[in-house]
C-alpha cells in the first residue's frame, strides 16, 4: 500500500511570500491577499517532487508534507 | 439538579460553609468518575461543546501526577453573561469542580483564569478560595485574563500563562499534550465544572444549561433551563419579547442567524441544535428587534470579529477585515454591486485557514446573515447601485 502524503499550511508561520504557488500552481493557489489555499485529497504521484520542493523552498518554512488519512 | 438552585441568585456568593450544609462537601471519589462524565454526554459549555470525559481520560493518561487544571472563566464574548453570574454567585460549585478535577487527574496546581472585566467574578472566587480547607487552598492561583475574545480560547490562555501572551499557537501540541509550563493541563470552562461537581454528587446529573438571553426579551439576562426546552419557552419564561424580533441569533457571536418561526421551535441541547446545522456556543441565544437594521448590525459584528483577530494568520487578519469593510460598504451605501459576490467568495476562502477557529466562526455567522437577510443584503446592494447610477 503506497503512503498517501497532503500539504499543510502553518498559518501563524505563514507570511505570503507565495513561492509555493509559483512552484506548484496545480495544487496551490493565493487568496486575494496573497496567502495560500491548497487543493483538497492528497498529492497525486507526479506532483510529489514539486510538492517536496515547494516545502523545502518556503523563506520561512511554513508548509509541510504529511500522511493523509486514507479515507475508507 | 439546577446549578443556580440555593439561595437568591443576586444575594451574593453563596459561602462556603452554607455551600457544604446544603449540598456536602467534595464527594468521595473512584476512579470511576470519568466513566459518570461519559455516561452524562457533559460537553464543554464554554463554546465548543467537546466531550469532557475524552478530554479528562487524555490528561489522566499523561498526568504522572504533574497535571494542571486551569479553571477558565474568560468568558469573551460580549454578551455571554453566563460565567460571571454562575463565579459571583456560586464560586464553591465551580471550586469543587476543579478540585474534582484536581484529584481524579492528579494535578498539582490549579489557576482560576477569570477575564480582567469581570471584577466581582474575580473578588467572589478569591474570598471562595480563603474559605477553602488545605490542601485545596494551596494548589490555586489567580490569573487575570485579558478582555479579548479568543483569550478564553484552550491554546490562548496556555500562551498567555506561560508567556503572557493571548494568542492562539499551532496545535499539536495540544494543551493534553504540553499545557502550562508543558504540563499536561486541562482548561475546562467554570460552568463545565459546576456541572461535574453536580455529577459526582449522589444522584447528581448534568441536565441542565445556563443561556444568557439578549436583545429585546422582558428579563434579559441569565436563564438556567433543562436541556432540551425549547427557545420559544426559554422565551416565555424570561417574561417574553418586547418586540416583534427578526431574527434570533443562536451561539453568540460565533453562532447562526435563524428565523423566530424555526428558533422558537429548536430545542436547546448541542446534540438536537448540531442535527440543525446550528451549535449552542457559550450559550447566547440573541433577538435582533424588527426595527434594527440587520445588515448594520452584521457589520457591526463583522467589524468586531476582525477587530479580535489575533493578526496572526494571514487569511484571518485581511480576511475578516476586507468581509467587514465588504458588510459596512453594504451598510452604507457605498458599495460597487460586486461587495455581495466578494462576501460569498472570501467567506468560502477564508474557512479553516487560521491556527485557531476565529476565522471559522466568524465566517459561519456572516454565511448565517447572509442566508436569512437576503432579502435585506439584496435591497442594500440595489439602493448602493441606484445611487451610483
Amino acid at each position: 500500500m503506497s503512503t498517501e502524503l497532503k500539504l499543510v499550511v502553518d498559518r501563524i508561520k505563514c507570511d505570503g511570500r507565495g513561492l509555493c504557488a509559483e512552484l506548484l500552481p496545480e495544487l496551490i493557489r493565493l487568496d486575494d491577499w496573497g496567502y495560500p489555499i491548497l487543493a483538497p485529497g492528497p498529492i497525486p504521484e507526479h506532483l510529489r517532487a514539486l510538492a517536496q520542493r515547494a516545502v523545502e523552498d518556503c523563506p520561512v518554512l511554513a508548509i509541510a508534507l504529511r500522511r493523509a488519512e486514507r479515507k475508507q | 439538579m439546577r446549578l443556580l438552585e440555593g439561595p437568591e441568585v443576586g444575594a451574593g456568593a453563596e459561602s462556603y460553609a452554607d455551600h457544604v450544609r446544603r449540598l456536602g462537601g467534595v464527594p468521595d471519589l473512584g476512579p470511576g468518575l470519568i466513566g459518570t462524565l461519559q455516561r452524562s454526554g457533559l460537553a464543554g459549555r464554554g463554546g465548543a461543546a467537546f466531550p469532557t470525559a475524552v478530554k479528562w481520560q487524555a490528561v489522566a493518561e499523561r498526568s504522572r501526577g504533574q497535571a494542571v487544571v486551569v479553571v477558565n472563566g474568560a468568558e469573551g464574548e460580549p454578551r455571554s453573561q453566563k460565567d460571571r453570574l454562575l463565579m459571583s454567585a456560586r464560586p464553591h460549585l465551580v471550586l469543587d469542580g476543579a478540585f474534582i478535577a484536581a484529584r481524579v487527574l492528579r494535578a498539582r496546581r490549579v489557576i482560576v483564569y477569570i477575564g480582567e472585566r469581570h471584577q466581582s467574578a474575580r473578588a467572589a472566587m478569591l474570598r471562595a478560595v480563603a474559605e477553602r480547607p488545605d490542601p485545596e487552598r494551596g494548589l490555586v492561583t489567580f490569573s487575570a485574563a485579558p478582555a479579548r475574545y479568543v483569550a478564553g480560547a484552550e491554546a490562548a490562555a496556555i500562551h498567555f500563562l506561560n508567556e503572557g501572551v493571548a494568542t492562539p499557537t499551532t496545535v499539536p501540541p495540544y494543551p493534553f499534550e504540553r499545557g502550562v509550563g508543558g504540563a499536561p493541563t486541562l482548561v475546562q470552562n467554570v460552568e463545565t465544572l459546576a456541572h461535574v461537581a453536580s455529577l459526582a454528587r449522589p444522584g447528581g446529573a448534568a441536565s441542565t444549561l445556563l443561556l444568557t438571553l439578549a436583545g429585546g426579551v422582558a428579563t434579559a439576562g441569565v436563564l438556567e433551563v433543562e436541556a432540551g426546552v425549547t427557545i420559544g419557552e426559554a422565551m416565555r419564561r424570561a417574561g417574553g419579547v418586547t418586540e416583534s424580533p427578526r431574527a434570533v441569533l443562536v451561539g453568540g457571536y460565533f453562532g447562526s442567524w435563524v428565523e423566530p418561526e424555526r428558533a422558537w421551535l429548536l430545542a436547546i441541547d448541542h446534540e438536537s441544535l448540531r442535527r440543525h446545522g446550528l451549535g449552542l456556543g457559550c450559550g447566547v441565544i440573541g433577538l435582533l428587534p424588527a426595527s434594527r437594521c440587520p445588515v448594520c448590525e452584521t457589520a457591526g459584528i463583522m467589524r468586531y470579529l476582525a477587530s479580535e483577530s489575533s493578526a496572526q494568520c494571514g487569511p484571518c487578519f485581511f480576511g475578516l477585515r476586507a468581509l467587514a469593510d465588504a458588510c459596512t460598504r453594504i451598510s452604507e451605501g457605498s458599495s460597487d454591486g460586486h461587495d455581495l459576490q466578494r462576501l460569498q467568495r472570501w467567506a468560502a476562502e477564508v474557512a479553516g485557514r487560521g491556527s485557531c477557529r476565529h476565522p471559522d466562526g466568524a465566517v459561519m455567522f456572516l454565511a448565517s446573515s447572509l442566508d436569512v437577510f437576503a432579502r435585506e443584503f439584496a435591497h442594500h446592494t440595489a439602493h448602493n447601485l441606484r445611487r451610483s447610477a
